[in-house]
């Protein structure tokens, strides 16, 4: 375990100089709306899953990060036109975004997305359901027969469940479940569903070794234990 | 803010809402506004220059010159704002970038384009990637005001168009039987005279900018439309220590409040404005003043 350690931050180091200047501060995107994944805390500060995450992995990659905001709909092209440097905003890996950006290794398990509605019987297969545009949730839902309706927000999604609009919304469980507790009129309902190869942080194409250094932390951080106390302590889902 | 905050869910409803409306993500929205009211200031006469040279250029007898003011005007009406504000704002960032690229990085080999990624090199990187965060917020809200000043510039320069072809020949032809040369022509009786006839374009085209600036969110920026929603938008106690249900209504509320009153502010200033500018006018305006006086 610790030889690992030694061994990743060793890497890091090496990688480090090797990019000596290009990277001397990482900025991280990310939305700022999708709690417990991230949001803005009472202090106008990025909090939640990510940003202890994210502070934690440029820690051990020795590198300098700065916080960014950025709207959902134009996270992907704002990175790849470099106004920041890595997306860490609870974004699944999929093949889809795979052709246009780079992934770390995924730094939770394949999420499992859950149903939130004002009654238990729901028609899940055939009704209309909401879902966060962009999102893996939203094409789950085109391919399965539902009527979707897009939102670019998450709180717009939960919006339309409550005022009718939709019978449902599908999300991450995890962003969900807070909401079905402190709503008395919301429940999760039906099955979970497993979409996506898990969340990880999205990086240029050309980006290789910032990619390197992160993926190298992530796993520094599952080999030791730390990954899955974050998991669990903001209630993400399943661990390593 | 206050020392009672402490422990917020023990408060009574005003104790509350003090501490409630005074937290940092509060401080944020209220900067939020000066950040408008900033960019509408430095927008509006911005956008008016451009407005100005575009019908300058458009008007003028140079054919090229006249082909770029009249392209300009037609190219940007035509394309919508939002098309506009998502793909213009990335190619100015990306132009600006590419020829610093050129100019400080002589000896890159790698391609700039590499694939969807967009790589110079990081010297060449507009602001610096070290630079702190406070200057890639200027940045963007430089970048937002040119944006905003080619657009409304386009609208501006149409209408100033217009407003110079509506001032009467006989004043023009007057002036030539004077003596005057084109270029004072141009600016001791065109120019003064045109504003009457232009300034009922600009007053909409300064309301509309007033209600353009949610565009903003798009460019990064954190506006007031941004924060009343992040604000407004449920709260579980989890993640906040002010926990509330769905409140938008109330901050878009608020929004409408402070619109409404910017525009009635704006209006009133405008009426002014008017009855300064047609005082002396060959214009029914005008006359009708003269006849008051007389």
């Amino acid at each position: 375990m610790k030889n690992l350690i030694l061994s990743t931050a060793a890497l890091a180091l090496t990688a480090g100089m090797a990019l000596a200047g290009s990277h001397s501060v990482v900025r991280m995107g990310t939305e700022g709306a999708y709690p417990p994944y991230n949001f803005i805390d009472d202090n106008g500060e990025v909090a939640g899953f990510e940003r202890e995450l994210g502070d934690e992995l440029c820690a051990r990659a020795e590198l300098t990060c700065e916080w960014v905001t950025n709207d959902w709909d134009s996270i992907i092209p704002n990175l790849v036109s470099g106004n920041y440097d890595t997306i860490i905003a609870g974004m699944s890996i999929t093949d889809e975004r795979k052709e246009k950006i780079d992934f770390t290794t995924n730094y939770t398990q394949p999420d499992p997305s859950a149903f939130l509605a004002m009654s238990a019987d729901a028609d899940l297969k055939g009704g209309v359901i909401a879902a966060q545009s962009n999102t893996i949730q939203a094409s789950y839902i085109a391919e399965s027969g539902a009527t979707l309706v897009e939102f670019a927000t998450p709180e717009e999604t939960v919006a339309a469940v409550k005022n009718g609009e939709a019978d449902a919304v599908l999300a991450d469980k995890a962003y969900l479940e807070p909401i079905a507790d402190s709503d008395a009129d919301l429940a999760i309902v039906g099955e979970s569903v497993l979409i996506g190869g898990g969340v990880g942080m999205g990086l240029r194409k050309s980006d290789t070794e910032l990619r390197d250094k992160f993926t190298a932390a992530i796993d520094s951080m599952k080999a030791d234990g730390t990954l899955n106390a974050l998991i669990e302590k903001h209630g993400i889902g399943e661990t390593f | 803010m206050f020392d009672f905050c402490t422990d917020p869910d023990s408060l009574e409803t005003f104790r509350w809402m003090a501490c409630y409306l005074t937290t940092g993500k509060h401080m944020g929205f209220y900067q939020s506004f000066a950040t408008v009211l900033i960019l509408l200031a430095v927008t509006a006469p911005v956008a008016l220059s451009f407005g100005f040279g575009g019908a300058m250029a458009a008007r003028s007898r140079i054919a090229p010159l006249s082909w770029f003011g009249k392209g300009y005007i037609a190219i940007v009406r035509g394309v919508p704002d939002i098309a506009f504000f998502l793909f213009f704002v990335i190619a100015l960032d990306q132009l600006i970038e590419w020829a610093r690229h050129k100019v400080i990085c002589p000896d890159w080999t790698d391609p700039i384009r590499q694939g969807n990624d967009f790589v110079v090199c990081s010297a060449a990187k507009m602001p610096l990637g070290t630079a702190p965060q406070w200057i890639h917020e200027m940045y963007g809200f430089a970048i937002a005001v040119i944006t905003f000043s080619i657009v409304f510039g386009a609208f501006a320069a149409n209408v100033l168009f217009g407003a110079m072809r509506a001032v009467p020949k006989a004043q023009l032809e007057t002036a030539a039987a004077y003596g005057m040369n084109d270029r004072q022509t141009f600016w001791r009786i065109l120019v003064p005279q045109m504003w009457v006839y232009a300034l009922p374009g600009l007053g909409n085209l300064w309301m509309v900018l007033i209600k353009a600036t949610p565009l903003l969110f798009l460019l990064g920026i954190e506006d007031i439309v941004y924060w009343a929603r992040e604000l407004g938008g449920t709260k579980t106690e989890r993640f906040t220590d002010y926990p509330h249900g769905d409140w938008r209504m109330w901050y878009f509320l608020a929004l409408l409040v402070f619109y409404l009153a910017f525009t009635r502010v704006s209006e009133m200033a405008l009426d002014k404005l008017m009855r300064k500018l047609t005082h002396g006018q060959a214009t029914t305006g005008g006359e009708a003043q003269r006849r008051v006086e007389a």
